[in-house]
C-alpha cells in the first residue's frame, strides 16, 4: 500500500476560529482502496478536519494534494467535482423526491435544454447497483429506511466519480442487519480503489473493518495505528490521554422489593407485545434488542409518552398505567428520551429554563414564579451535576453529555422513583460516557430503580443488573449479569 | 415626551425587565421619536402623545393576544373577523335586542372566546394545521358578522359608550387607554411571573420536550386561542366604543397588523422567544410612526410601504444581532 502514491496528503493543516485554534497542523495521507479511521471526543478536531477536506471549511493554514496535484476546493461542490464526497450524519436527502432526482440535484442531465429523465434514472440505477441496492430510482425517498437513505448517500457521490468519501457516524442510526449491509459495500467499495475516511464512536466496528485509525486529540493527530485491529482499551487511552482504569462503576446489589411491574404490555402499533417484567429497588434494568425491536416504543409507553394498547404497568404491586407523561411523572416514574436534542432539552433556552420546565410546579408559589427563582432552583442542580455550563447558558452550546445531565438533573430534581434512560450516551464521547454511568449507577445505588435502553452491546452488560433481550416487538429472553455476554444477548436478539 | 417618561415610570418595574431581547426595538423606537421631534413641530407633545396613545388601543389589546398564540409558535389569522363578530354581535344584543350593556358586553366576549376555543379544539385534538384552523374560523366569523345584519352597520349606543373613548380622566386617561394598559400589565405579570405564562415558553420551544417534561400542552395551546380571541374581542369592544357604531367590514387584516406589532417587537415566529414587552414596543412604533407620517402628510399608499421596511428591517436587525 505505501508504494502507491496517495489519493490525499494533508500537510500542516490548521484552522483558527478567530483567536481559537481548532487544528494545530494535521497531516494525513489517504491511499486508494484503504479504510482509514477517524477518531477523537467530540471537539478533538475531526469535523473540523473532514469539513476543510470536502471543502465545506477552508484552512487557515498548510497544504492539500489530490492526485499529486495541489487542492485548495472553495466550497463541497468543487470537492465534489473534484471526486471527494462527504456523507454527513444527519441525511440531506429529500424525502418528497424521488432516489434518482436525490441522487442528480443540483445537477440533472439535461438533454437539449430539458431535463433528460431517462438517462438520470439509468445512470441513478447504475449507482445503486453498484452497491448491491435493490431499489427503483424513481420510488420516492421519503419511507425508505435510514440504512438505505444512507447508502443512497453514498451512491449519490459515487455517482458523481468520488474516489475519496468521508463517512461521518454512518451506523448512528442504523441497526444490526443495515451496518452488515453497509460494511459489505465498503468492502466493495474497498476492492474498487475508493478510499473512505471513516468517523465513528463506535469502537468496535471500527476494528472490523478499517485498515488503519488516526486518533485526534485537541486538534492534533496524536497516535496512528497501521492496522485496524487494536485493542479498544488502546483507542480509547489513546482518545482521551489517559488511561483508563475501568469504564464501568461496580453495580450495588439490588434490594428484593420490587418496584416497577409491566404485565402483558401491548402496543397499538404492535412495535411490542406482551412484554412481562418486573423490577427491583437499586436495580438497573437494561433493555437489549437491535434497532426497530421496539425497545423504544416500550419503554415510552411505561412512562407515558406513546399510547399502550393492552397490560398493565404497576407500581409496588399498584396499577399506575399512564396515559399521558402527565400521570407517569405524577407516580416518580420519568424518562430521559433517545433523542436529546428533539425530546430532551430545548436547545435555544438556557440550561435553567430547561431544568425549570420539569419542575415550575415546586419552584412556584400558588402559582407565581419568578426567573430569578428558577435559576436559583437550577444553580443547585447544576453544581450537583457537574454540568459544564452557567445557569443562563443555552443548552444548545453544551457538548451532548452536558446536554444529557441537563437532561438527568431536570428529573432528579423531582426525586423519581423510577428513571427510564433511552440511549443514554448516543453521541457523546467516551472520556464524557462514564461521568454519566457514574450517574446511573448512583441512582441505583440511592435506592431508584433504573431501566436502560440502549443499542451498544458493552454498555448494557456494563450498567445492568439483569437484561432483557428483545426481538421483533416480543420479548425473547431475561439474562442475568453472569450469563449475560455479547453472544448470549445476540443469539436471543436474531431469534 | 414628558408624559412618555411619566407613563414609563408608572410600571417601569414590570415593563423594563421584560424587554431582554426587545432592547434593538425599543432603540429603534427611540430614534423614531427623536426623528420626529426634530422633523415635526406637533410630534412632541403631551396632546399627541395621547393621541397615539388613543389610537392604539385596538391593535395594542389584539397584538397581546397574537403574542401569546405566537409564542408557542401558533398563530391565530381569524383575530380581526372575531373582532368584527363580538361587535355585531354587541350590536345586536344592546341596540336591536334591548339587552343592556352589562350583559351584551360579557356576551359579546364570550362569543369571542369560544372561536378561539373551537380553533383550539381543532388544532389541538383534530391536527388541524393553526394556520388552516384560524384561516377556516376567519372566514366563518366573517360570514357570521356580515349575517347578523345581513351586512349593515348598527348605530344607537348609550352615549356614555363612546364616553369611554373620548373622556380623559384626569385629564389624561380615556378607559378605551386604560382598557389597554391593564391588559398589557395583567399580560406582562402572567407571562413572566405564572406558572402557566412560563409553560408557554417551554411549548413554543418544543412542545415534545414540553409534553414529555409533563406539562399539559394540549390545555394550554386552547387556553392560548381562547384568550387570544377574548382579547380580539375585547379589542372589539374598544373600536366600537371609539366608532360609536358596528359594523361587519371592521377589523378586515387586522391579524396582520397584530402579526407585524408582534414580529416587530422581536417575538419569533417559530415560537420559545419574546414576549409581551416587545410587543408593547411594537404597537407604540407602529402607533407612532402613523402618527409621526401623518404629521409629516406622507400619503396612506406611502405608509403602507414605508410601515412593511420597518418590519422588514426590525426582523433582519434582529437576525443579524443573534447570529452576531
Amino acid at each position: 500500500m505505501t508504494n502507491r502514491s496517495p489519493l490525499l496528503s494533508l500537510r500542516g493543516i490548521q484552522k483558527s476560529y478567530g483567536p481559537i485554534k481548532v487544528l494545530h497542523g494535521v497531516d494525513l495521507d489517504i491511499y486508494p482502496g484503504e479504510v482509514v479511521a477517524l477518531l477523537g471526543e467530540n471537539g478533538a478536531g475531526k469535523s473540523t478536519l473532514s469539513n476543510i477536506i470536502s471543502g465545506t471549511v477552508q484552512p487557515s493554514a498548510g497544504e492539500m494534494t489530490w492526485l499529486g496535484k495541489p487542492y485548495a476546493p472553495a466550497n463541497p461542490r468543487a470537492a465534489m467535482d473534484e471526486g471527494v464526497g462527504m456523507i454527513h450524519q444527519e441525511l440531506k436527502l429529500l424525502p418528497k423526491l424521488s432516489i434518482a432526482e436525490n441522487v442528480f440535484v443540483g445537477r440533472y442531465p439535461m438533454k437539449s435544454g430539458r431535463l433528460d429523465r431517462r438517462a438520470m434514472e439509468e445512470r441513478a440505477r447504475a449507482g445503486l447497483q453498484r452497491l448491491g441496492l435493490d431499489v427503483s430510482p424513481d420510488r420516492l425517498v421519503e419511507g425508505l429506511s435510514t440504512g438505505r437513505q444512507q447508502l443512497i448517500e453514498i451512491a449519490k457521490a459515487l455517482t458523481l466519480n468520488a474516489r475519496l468519501l468521508i463517512l461521518d457516524e454512518p451506523t448512528a442510526a442504523l441497526g444490526g442487519e443495515e451496518t452488515q449491509l453497509l460494511f459489505h459495500q465498503i468492502e466493495r467499495l474497498k476492492a474498487e480503489g475508493v478510499g473512505i475516511i471513516y468517523i465513528s464512536h463506535r469502537l468496535e466496528e471500527i476494528r472490523r473493518i478499517t485498515d488503519r485509525i488516526v486518533v485526534m486529540r485537541d486538534g492534533a493527530k496524536v497516535q496512528e495505528f497501521d492496522r485496524g485491529d487494536v485493542p479498544i482499551r488502546t483507542i480509547v487511552e489513546a482518545m482521551v490521554g489517559r488511561s483508563l482504569e475501568r469504564m464501568f462503576p461496580t453495580l450495588p446489589t439490588p434490594t428484593d422489593e420490587v418496584t416497577l411491574e409491566v404485565r402483558g404490555l401491548s402496543a397499538p402499533s404492535k412495535a411490542f407485545r406482551d412484554i412481562n417484567f418486573s423490577v427491583r429497588k437499586g436495580e438497573v434494568f437494561g433493555i437489549a434488542g437491535l434497532m426497530g425491536a421496539g425497545r423504544t416504543e416500550l419503554v415510552r409507553a411505561i412512562t407515558g409518552a406513546d399510547p399502550i394498547a393492552s397490560g398493565e404497568v404497576l407500581l409496588h404491586g399498584k396499577p399506575v398505567t399512564p396515559r399521558s407523561p402527565i400521570d407517569a411523572i405524577r407516580n416518580g416514574i420519568v424518562l430521559v428520551p433517545e433523542d436529546r436534542k428533539l425530546q430532551g432539552v430545548v436547545l435555544d433556552h438556557s440550561i435553567a429554563e430547561n431544568i425549570g420546565y420539569a419542575n415550575l410546579g415546586e419552584i412556584s408559589r400558588n402559582g407565581w414564579i419568578s426567573s430569578r427563582r428558577i435559576r436559583e432552583f437550577a444553580e443547585d442542580y447544576i453544581k450537583r451535576f457537574g454540568v459544564k455550563g452557567r445557569g443562563g447558558q443555552n443548552a444548545g452550546e453544551l457538548s451532548g453529555g452536558n446536554q444529557q445531565k441537563v437532561v438527568l438533573a431536570k428529573w432528579l430534581a423531582r426525586k423519581p422513583q423510577v428513571v427510564v434512560l433511552d440511549e443514554p450516551t448516543r453521541g457523546i464521547d467516551v472520556g464524557a460516557r462514564s461521568s454519566i454511568y457514574d450517574l446511573i449507577v448512583g441512582l441505583a445505588r440511592e435506592g431508584v430503580t433504573v431501566i436502560v435502553v440502549s443499542s451498544d452491546l458493552e454498555e448494557v452488560l456494563g450498567v445492568s443488573s439483569r437484561i432483557m433481550v428483545m426481538a421483533q416487538g416480543k420479548q425473547a429472553g431475561i439474562l442475568n449479569r453472569e450469563d449475560a455476554n455479547d453472544v448470549s444477548v445476540m443469539e436471543l436478539a436474531t431469534l | 415626551m414628558v408624559a412618555d417618561v411619566k407613563e414609563r415610570q408608572g410600571f417601569a418595574g414590570i415593563v423594563l425587565p421584560s424587554l431582554r431581547g426587545a432592547t434593538g426595538p425599543l432603540i429603534g423606537l427611540i430614534v423614531l421619536c427623536l426623528f420626529l421631534t426634530f422633523a415635526t413641530d406637533k410630534f412632541l407633545s403631551v396632546r399627541n402623545f395621547l393621541n397615539v396613545l388613543d389610537q392604539i388601543t385596538v391593535l395594542g389589546v389584539m397584538a397581546v393576544g397574537m403574542t401569546l398564540v405566537i409564542l408557542i409558535g401558533g398563530i391565530d389569522l381569524a383575530v380581526g373577523s372575531v373582532m368584527a363578530l363580538a361587535m355585531m354581535v354587541l350590536g345586536y344584543l344592546n341596540v336591536v335586542a334591548g339587552v343592556p350593556m352589562g350583559i351584551a358586553i360579557p356576551l359579546a366576549l364570550l362569543v369571542a372566546s369560544l372561536n378561539g376555543l373551537i380553533a383550539g379544539i381543532l388544532i389541538t385534538r383534530f391536527n388541524v394545521p393553526a394556520f388552516i384552523a384560524t384561516l377556516a374560523m376567519m372566514s366563518i366569523t366573517r360570514g357570521l358578522a356580515n349575517m347578523i345584519t345581513d351586512g349593515q352597520q348598527i348605530i344607537g349606543f348609550p352615549a356614555w359608550f363612546n364616553m369611554m373613548a373620548i373622556v380623559r380622566f384626569g385629564g389624561f386617561l380615556t378607559l378605551t387607554v386604560a382598557v389597554m394598559v391593564v391588559v398589557f400589565i395583567v399580560g406582562l405579570l402572567y407571562q413572566r411571573y405564572r406558572h402557566g405564562g412560563r409553560v408557554l415558553y417551554a411549548i413554543g420551544g418544543n412542545a415534545e420536550v414540553a409534553r414529555l417534561a409533563g406539562i399539559n400542552v394540549q390545555r394550554a395551546t386552547v387556553l392560548v386561542y381562547v384568550v387570544c380571541s377574548f382579547l380580539a374581542g375585547l379589542s372589539g369592544m374598544v373600536l366600537a366604543a371609539r366608532l360609536d357604531s358596528v359594523q361587519p367590514s371592521s377589523g378586515v387584516s387586522y391579524e396582520l397588523d397584530a402579526i407585524a406589532a408582534v414580529v416587530i417587537g422581536g417575538t419569533s415566529l417559530s415560537g420559545g422567544t419574546g414576549g409581551i414587552g416587545g410587543t408593547i414596543i411594537g404597537v407604540l412604533i407602529i402607533g407612532v410612526l402613523r402618527n409621526g407620517l401623518n404629521l409629516l402628510s406622507v400619503s396612506p399608499f406611502m405608509q403602507q410601504v414605508i410601515i412593511g421596511a420597518v418590519i422588514v428591517l426590525a426582523v433582519t436587525a434582529e437576525t443579524y444581532r443573534k447570529r452576531k
